[in-house]
């Protein structure tokens, strides 16, 4: 009897990991049987993409698209380039601003630290509207169409990423390691860029990571301050030939779409162009996840 | 090395002298100066939701009027068709996001720490690393009228006559909250993971040993265990309900004038009235309005989550 109960709960156990893999697999594919499409059109013939329309199973390959790129590129160059560079000087610049920020708000001793955090914290409750902060940047500082307007407004420090390093500081680095190295006679800043910025290597790659992906894909900034189309970086340029497809699409004159196309790119090589949009974090992400799954979980945690 | 240290003789501790206070408020200050420009400043431009803004005489040229912006933004159909839509999507979201990712978490749990499980999940977080002008891509090569896949090949495959999606805004709400969940649901269950295997794995056992099913366990025991989790998370959520994805609702429908009616939130209302129709003092009173019904939200919110688990509060 005990025995017939037992291989009862076995088998149920059994039964319901079988029911979690399939079910994840089914998901997995729904994820991302429509990240596959663009890319499948991307690999598409032109004529073939716009007689059957976008499909799985394409009648003809093609790699017509890429080598389009490659020889018309200049400006999708141009435009990956302006993206790393902002990616690049958008990271160090956070990291940098961040750690100052989050360290002396982390320690104890320092008289002022429940004032850091409370108006580090502060700016989660209350914000004053994307209005005043594009007046603010734009006819204040005037960044409207330059490298800096890609960089500074919103994202270089966030209250997420200065408490997620200052918890760093607060619960993994002990007291008596500042303590004692200042019985050796060290100075602050030094402690702090000897000791402290080392020691916060792990949780500074989880913030790296997510302001990296941020000024990757961020296209909110390009669209309030950018004009210039030298100055787009790669989601700004989709973004505009998206918008092209949308003009072309509402002036239904069959004539003038002829006489324009030409200057446009193909179907299937902006769609060519969204997949070279995201190939990086498809070529980084495996190595990064445990980081990414990290800060998530830690900033659930503690805000 | 922390043995060492701990023997090593207690320093007394000086509640700061000046000496360590001054170099401690240097290193901070290139961050908060940032703090103070980027988020303080603009809060003191909350102002300009009470004048008749131009940019030719600027942010003190300009002449004040009152409550003016709001009479008119509280007059106009607009006020209500995007307060309506943000907090019914924030609804839709918080509900059903939280119950696919728990769903997510129980599967990706059962499987333990299997190889493929970190595939899935590689997966499944994949859209939320995508940018929302990438998934406005890939939705428009599902959707758009003339080559798109729905209407080439499943209209096709089951008879059905073509969509013109763009223009036609039934579908879209459906649309939207399957977006939502698509891009965000894998990202989200990595908590409700973290939460599961924080459950003592002994109550499973002796539920297992009692015979309860695996249905009944995560019925009995996964989800009450998980309610603080979900209590919290729901109701951080609730004090942003406020705010939504400007991403999801200005890319995804490619900005189409005609689907307004069901994809005008807050933000994209300001979004359009600051750089569209040039009407910066009403952008500016919608963007007060959603900064100060926000922030009570999270204050209440957050009062809320105190009461219930005072160790997940904000504050």
């Amino acid at each position: 009897m005990e025995k017939i109960e037992k291989i009862k709960v076995h088998n149920d156990v059994k039964s319901f990991r079988r029911f979690s893999t399939i079910a994840l697999t089914v998901l997995t594919v729904i994820t991302l049987l429509p990240i596959i499409l663009i890319v499948i059109a991307s690999f598409t013939d032109e004529k073939v993409l716009l007689a059957d329309g976008y499909n799985y199973f394409p009648r003809k390959l093609s790699l017509d698209s890429y080598y389009y790129m490659v020889r018309q590129g200049s400006m999708i160059l141009r435009s990956y380039g302006v993206t790393l560079l902002v990616t690049v000087a958008g990271t160090l610049g956070s990291i940098l601003l961040t750690t100052t920020l989050a360290y002396p708000m982390s320690r104890k001793d320092f008289k002022w630290n429940n004032t850091l955090s409370f108006l580090v914290f502060f700016t989660m409750l209350f914000n004053g509207g994307v209005v005043s902060s594009y007046i603010m940047w734009s006819s204040i500082f005037g960044i409207k169409d330059t490298l800096l307007a890609l960089i500074l407004p919103n994202y270089l420090v966030t209250a997420f990423n200065v408490f997620l390093v200052r918890n760093y500081y607060a619960n993994s680095i002990p007291m008596a390691l500042i303590e004692s190295a200042k019985i050796d006679g060290a100075k602050e800043l030094t402690i702090f860029t000897r000791i402290m910025l080392p020691l916060a290597v792990p949780v500074l790659a989880t913030v790296a990571l997510f302001t990296g992906l941020t000024y990757w894909n961020d296209w909110t900034n390009g669209l309030y301050y950018i004009t210039n189309p030298e100055l787009y970086g790669i989601q700004n340029l989709l973004i505009r030939i998206m918008n092209n497809i949308q003009f072309l699409k509402s002036g239904s004159n069959t004539a003038l779409l002829g006489a324009q196309t030409v200057d446009l790119p193909g179907t299937s090589v902006r769609m060519a162009m969204a997949v070279i949009g995201i190939l990086p974090i498809l070529i980084i992400f495996p190595f990064v996840q445990k980081y990414f799954v990290k800060g998530v979980v830690l900033g659930a945690v503690k805000g | 090395m922390t043995t060492l240290a701990q023997k090593s003789p207690r320093v007394k501790k000086k509640k700061s002298s000046t000496a360590q206070t001054l170099p401690l408020l240097l290193i901070a200050l290139p961050g908060m100066v940032y703090l103070l420009i980027n988020n303080y400043l603009p809060m003191f431009g909350v102002f300009l939701a009470f004048k008749d803004y131009s940019y030719v005489k600027g942010i003190f040229g300009s002449k004040w009027n009152g409550l003016d912006n709001f009479e008119f933004l509280f007059k106009t159909k607009d006020a209500w068709t995007m307060t309506r839509n943000t907090l019914l999507y924030n609804a839709a979201f918080i509900i059903l996001g939280t119950i696919f990712a728990i769903f997510v978490a129980i599967l990706i749990h059962e499987l333990g720490k299997k190889r493929r499980v970190k595939l899935f999940q590689a997966s499944l977080m994949l859209p939320n690393l995508l940018s929302w002008v990438v998934v406005g891509f890939i939705v428009y090569a599902f959707l758009n009228a003339d080559n798109g896949f729905i209407n080439n090949t499943i209209c096709k495959a089951f008879g059905l006559e073509p969509v013109s999606w763009y223009s036609n805004k039934g579908p879209w709400p459906y649309i939207l909250v399957f977006v939502y969940l698509w891009k965000f649901v894998g990202t989200n269950s990595i908590i409700y993971v973290a939460g599961i295997a924080g459950i003592d794995q002994e109550i499973f056992e002796a539920a297992q040993l009692d015979g309860a099913s695996k249905v009944k366990q995560i019925i009995h025991i996964t989800v009450p265990m998980l309610k603080p989790t979900i209590i919290t998370l729901t109701l951080m959520a609730i004090g942003r309900i406020f705010y939504s994805d400007f991403g999801l609702f200005y890319q995804v429908p490619a900005n189409s004038g005609r689907l307004f009616d069901v994809t005008q939130t807050i933000d994209t209302y300001v979004y359009r009235g600051l750089m569209e129709r040039n009407d910066v003092g009403m952008a500016a009173a919608a963007a007060l309005y959603q900064s100060v019904v926000g922030f009570l939200l999270v204050v209440v919110a957050n009062g809320l989550v105190r009461k219930i688990d005072k160790e997940n509060a904000l504050f």
